[in-house]
């Protein structure tokens, strides 16, 4: 007698499951850029399309960097373990639209112009921590591969802290660049906030369980 | 590599200038600030000054309608530069009454048609330049300032004038979260830079009648200072003999000053003022442009800050 396998099941598959969160990753890490460069060709990005691909940017730099972070506490929250398969597309996304971000700075707005650049990355604090961020972030995409995380063992996570580095640095490049509407760079805030206390919060947990068994 | 796309609803230049002013728009421009400078200086030469002030600048070409209304700061209605377009239909523009008070002669409460009625309306084509070191080039219709100055007879006391736009909640309703700035909106002028003939009254726009988000139905520009100077929909002027407060200049005084020329060698604690993008929807590739000091109007009124520290009055 053939079993009726309910349609529910294709969907129930762990791997599936990742593949699908991972083919949806890269749609929504891809599709800014597309989108964006559409627009600047159809001219459809309002009247100041240079500064509107580096405000996006900015924005998906701040996502990804924080849908990166969510992926432990989603992790300890839910016990869905998975999920970290995703950190590395996440973080690898959050670079590239940082890079995007900068290059679309250095040369759309400045042409390249390397004193006016290097004049904006030593005086103005906001674009020395956005930069910062972004240095930061070079190491931790560099390493990003099987072989680095084989090679630096425990290092590798103390390292990859830095992306709670970069993401502080980043969001407050975004709150020292408004002028006075500071409501999303507070939203990014809190989110950041939330994500490092939930992070402690099971550390803390972790410690005192590991007592206790002694 | 310049991408220029023309869009249907541009509006063709024939349609908004004549094209023999068009063409000959700087002296235009000198002229008209010469017909100014001659009615409230009585000095003719003026117009020989400011037109060579402008041969020696870069081209005036008029930024597009719809870049112009489409980018916008005006909190009131959001603090996107989309958000004025979309969002100022609501503003209610007539009738419309502006208060004129303080230290004058004529104080009272004017309705709009009156206070304007007796000013000749003028074309003039100003650089425009926000603080946040982006630009435009605006034709704007409207009268000089010192007309209305004139009419309020302010006392010999009065040493500033302060504005002040609408505040009506009703019309301008919250939207998500209004950032802290004081309503309603306030700015001012020292009473020689308010009086100074290039300091215009707009009521137009590419020769039509003002859009709501670029300020209607009155407002003022001075084209050598920030945008932010240059107050939109206006209903108040007040005479007074101290300097009136202004809203940045109170939110945050160490980066808005009450003077706010355009200055290249004064920087924004945040950013440089040196350079500045011209906005142009039709084009990526563009280069910014070198701020100019005073933005290009120093020969008229560069005099007015004659001996003062333009890094302590920023």
């Amino acid at each position: 007698m053939a079993v009726q396998r309910p349609r529910a099941s294709w969907i129930a598959n762990p791997r599936r499951q990742i593949l699908l969160l991972k083919i949806a990753v890269w749609i929504v890490g891809l599709g800014p850029v597309v989108w964006l460069a559409a627009g600047a060709f159809q001219g459809t990005l309002g009247a100041n399309p240079v500064e509107k691909i580096i405000h996006i940017e900015g924005r998906w730099t701040l996502v990804f960097l924080l849908a990166t972070l969510a992926v432990t506490p989603v992790r300890r929250l839910t016990g869905w373990n998975r999920i970290i398969q995703l950190r590395r597309l996440l973080g690898l996304f959050a670079f590239f639209h940082a890079c995007v971000h900068f290059l679309s700075y250095a040369g759309l707005d400045y042409f390249f112009a390397l004193s006016l650049i290097l004049d904006d990355v030593l005086e103005r604090r906001y674009i020395t921590v956005g930069f910062a961020a972004l240095i930061l972030l070079i190491p931790l995409a560099v390493t990003s591969t099987k072989g680095w995380i084989r090679r630096l063992g425990k290092r590798w996570q103390r390292l990859h802290r830095l992306a709670y580095v970069a993401a502080g640095l980043g969001v407050l490049h975004y709150y020292w660049k408004v002028k006075a509407d500071t409501f999303w760079p507070l939203v990014a805030a809190v989110t950041l906030a939330g994500l490092f206390a939930i992070r402690l919060a099971y550390r803390g947990k972790k410690k005192r369980t590991t007592k206790k068994g002694r | 590599m310049i991408i220029r796309i023309a869009k249907k609803s541009d509006i063709p230049s024939s349609e908004i200038t004549p094209e023999d002013v068009y063409i000959n728009r700087r002296k235009f421009l000198g002229a008209s600030a010469g017909i100014g400078a001659a009615a409230f200086l009585g000095c003719g030469a003026a117009a020989a000054d400011s037109e060579a002030a402008e041969t020696d600048s870069q081209d005036l070409e008029p930024t597009s309608w719809d870049d112009i209304t489409t980018y916008n700061n005006f909190y009131e209605f959001g603090t996107d530069k989309a958000d004025p377009a979309r969002n100022a239909h609501t503003l209610v523009t007539r009738p419309w009454t502006i208060k004129v008070d303080g230290l004058c002669a004529k104080p009272g409460d004017y309705q709009l048609e009156d206070f304007v009625k007796p000013s000749v309306m003028e074309d003039r084509v100003y650089r425009f330049r926000c603080v946040e070191a982006w630009s435009m080039v605006v034709p704007w219709r409207g009268f000089p300032l010192a007309d209305a100055i004139a009419r309020a007879e302010p006392d010999p006391s009065a040493r500033y004038v302060a504005f002040e736009t609408l505040w009506d909640p009703a019309q301008m309703p919250e939207r998500r979260w209004k950032p802290r700035i004081g309503w309603p909106y306030r700015e001012g002028l020292r009473l020689d830079e308010a009086t100074h003939p290039l300091a215009l009254m707009v009521t137009g726009l590419y020769g039509k009648t003002l859009p709501n988000q670029n300020g209607a139905p009155l407002r003022l520009i001075v084209p050598w200072k920030y945008g932010f100077k240059s107050i939109k929909s206006i209903v108040r002027m007040t005479f007074t003999e101290d300097e009136p407060p202004t809203t940045w200049a109170t939110q945050t005084p160490g980066e808005y000053g009450f003077y706010s020329n355009v200055n290249p060698n004064v920087d924004h604690p945040r950013w440089s003022q040196a350079t500045e993008r011209v906005v142009d929807s039709s084009r990526l590739f563009k280069r910014r442009i070198e701020t100019l000091f005073l933005n290009g109007y120093a020969d008229e009124v560069g005099h007015l800050y004659e001996g003062m520290d333009l890094r302590k009055y920023f």
